[in-house]
Parts: C-alpha cells; structure tokens; sequence
C-alpha cells in the first residue's frame, strides 16, 4: 500500500466550515475544534484557508516549550500538549511558524491537530480530509494527488533564515518546489 | 545544548527513561552520603568541648516576691530569659525562647505554667518540659547558683 499523506490546497477551500465542524467530533479532542478556517484578506476576498498541523520534521512549538510537553511520535506526528506537563504558557502559540497551537484556557492546556491519531494510526482518514467537500483537505496516497492534480505538493517553507519541513503537503503551482516567506513583506501597506 | 536535548528528547522514540537500576544505584549511594555524614555528627559530637559560659549576677535575692518574674539577658545580650521565684527560697530560670519558633514565652502565674502565645505552647515551671503544644524541646535552662545575697547564673543545660 502506498503510503498516504496530507495535502491542503488554500485554492480548493470554499470555506463551508465543515471540517470545522467534523473536527471537534474527533475522538481525541471531542467537542474542541482545532482547525483554523481562516480569511486571507476579509477586507478584498472571500477567499478562506484550512490549516492544519503541518507536522514538522523539527517541530519549533516542541523546541520552545519550556515543560517538556510536545512530543512527536515516530510515525512523524506532532501531538497534542501531554497533560500532566503543560502549563499553558503560550510559547508554542507565539513559536509555531503556521499558527496552529490553540491554548484553551478553560483547560489549561494548550491542545493542537494530531491529525486524529486515533483515526490515521488505524488507517483511517482524518476527520477534516472525510468531509471536505471540496478535497481543500486531502487524505491520499502521493501517487493519486499527482495523478489528478495541476497543483504540486511541497513539505518545504522557507520563514525569513528558517528552513521547515513537514509531514504534511500543501499544494502550489507547478512550478514552486518551496514556498518562501518573509515576514517583513508582510508589514508593507499600500500608500504607506 | 546536546546534552539538554537528550534529557528532553521532542521524539517519544529517544526519549530517556531512569531505569530502576539507575534509580536504585541513586537510593543507594544517597542514603551511603547520609550515613556517612551522619557518622562525621557522631565523631564530631565526641571531640566537642563543652562550651564555657561566663559568671553573671541577675538579681539580689530578695529582689522579686514569690510569683513574679524577672527578665534579664544570658548568656549574650540577645538571650533573653526568665527568672521566676516559685517559693521563699528557690528560683529558676529559663531560656525565653519557646523551642518552637523563638517566641517569647511568658510566666502564667493562675496556670503556674511558661505560655508561648504563639502556638499555645506550654511549658512547666518546675523543670522547662513541654506540657502541651508544638514545642520539640524543653526550654533550656539557665543553671543558677545563690552567693550571698546574689543569684549568679553559671551556665546553660540545653
């Protein structure tokens, strides 16, 4: 069986919310919905995308967190806060470079996509990728995303000097093989 | 920095465990450390030499009536103390120090007893014991000798 992966792609989100919904019945986070079902610029568009954890083979959020209490399971899987350790400081919130971490404050405790390891440890398909009308959400083999696709997955983002490299796969134009980005070209406004 | 991300390994795959090997050898020489540092006590305690305390007149004897105290200071001049007059002829006196937590104990004549307000702490006149309440230790005492018509303190008993 050829192996399965993960694949957002931003321009097939039509923002309905399902997955939104779809994930808080997960098992693990049941009645927590930890997917960001975000807009890109409410001001100009409708345009919305999904995000998930990306599953970084480095992840920063367990590299800043100061109790001990990310931990990344050998099938690559960046899991939820442990329980007993978590202290709900926020340093991951602030650290992760695609703004996944979610601290429930109710909770204290900071909890996250682990792409339902109930489910995918047991070869079943994440919650979002089952109802996503629109396959913005993916759970496919790599074969078949590069079979029925115009789009090329990439695993490989360049923020500012760091290099990640994830788990999971977002989808760019043909001929991207990294996306790059810089947060400084982000503060420029137009007519400033 | 190495060492750091070994003790705190973000992969549950490399993650360090203490084996109970570990923790026992740990139990182990723990508790060799505590005997022999309670051993070095024990041979340090025979070769004390016991401490000498100055000679110090605290009153005239006839200079408190039966039932009242005196307050004076033994042997420096922060050890604050008592003197209580329990009959015609015979004094004693006591550290003012409740053995709980230093505070200062007071003579409760209805009781005949030494109270701390502290913790309601009490002590008996006749020898410093603890009669009630959290002290550990009886109150030291201060040893007190009659010279003429002068009550001279000459030491401590702990």
């Amino acid at each position: 069986m050829m192996e399965y992966g993960f694949f957002i792609d931003p321009s097939r989100c039509i923002g309905c919310q399902a997955c939104v919904n779809a994930c808080s019945e997960c098992e693990t986070h049941r009645g927590h919905s930890l997917i960001h079902v975000d807009f890109i610029d409410r001001e100009s568009t409708i345009a919305t995308v999904p995000m998930v954890c990306m599953h970084c083979d480095d992840p920063t959020c367990a590299k800043v967190c100061p109790a001990d209490a990310i931990k990344k399971t050998p099938d690559g899987v960046v899991q939820s806060s442990l329980k007993p350790r978590c202290i709900a400081c926020s340093n991951c919130v602030l650290a992760c470079p695609f703004g996944i971490p979610k601290v429930m404050i109710e909770l204290e405790q900071m909890m996250k996509c682990d792409m339902c390891y109930d489910r995918t440890s047991a070869d079943k398909r994440p919650m979002c990728a089952t109802v996503c009308p629109s396959q913005a959400l993916a759970y496919v083999p790599l074969d078949v995303i590069e079979r029925e696709r115009r789009e090329k997955p990439t695993n490989v983002f360049h923020f500012g000097n760091q290099r990640v490299q994830t788990k999971v796969f977002m989808m760019v134009p043909p001929d991207t093989s990294a996306i790059t980005l810089d947060v400084v070209d982000y503060m420029w406004e137009p007519g400033a | 920095m190495k060492r750091l991300e070994d003790e705190f390994a973000i992969e549950t795959a490399t993650e360090q465990y203490v084996t109970r090997r570990q923790f026992a050898k740990f139990l182990v020489l723990t508790s060799l450390g505590m005997f022999v540092g309670n051993l070095w006590i024990l041979v340090k305690s025979w070769f004390r030499r016991p401490i000498a305390y100055p000679e110090q007149v605290v009153a005239g004897v006839g200079e408190i009536g039966v039932g009242e105290v005196k307050l004076f200071a033994y042997p420096e001049p922060a050890d604050a103390c008592i003197m209580i007059r329990t009959a015609p002829d015979q004094v004693v006196a006591y550290s003012q120090k409740c053995t709980h937590l230093s505070c200062a104990v007071y003579f409760e004549k209805k009781a005949d007893r030494l109270e701390c307000p502290c913790h309601e702490g009490y002590f008996s006149v006749a020898d410093g014991s603890v009669m009630q309440g959290p002290p550990p230790r009886a109150l030291p005492r201060i040893i007190l000798r009659r010279e003429g018509d002068q009550v001279i303190a000459t030491g401590v008993r702990l």
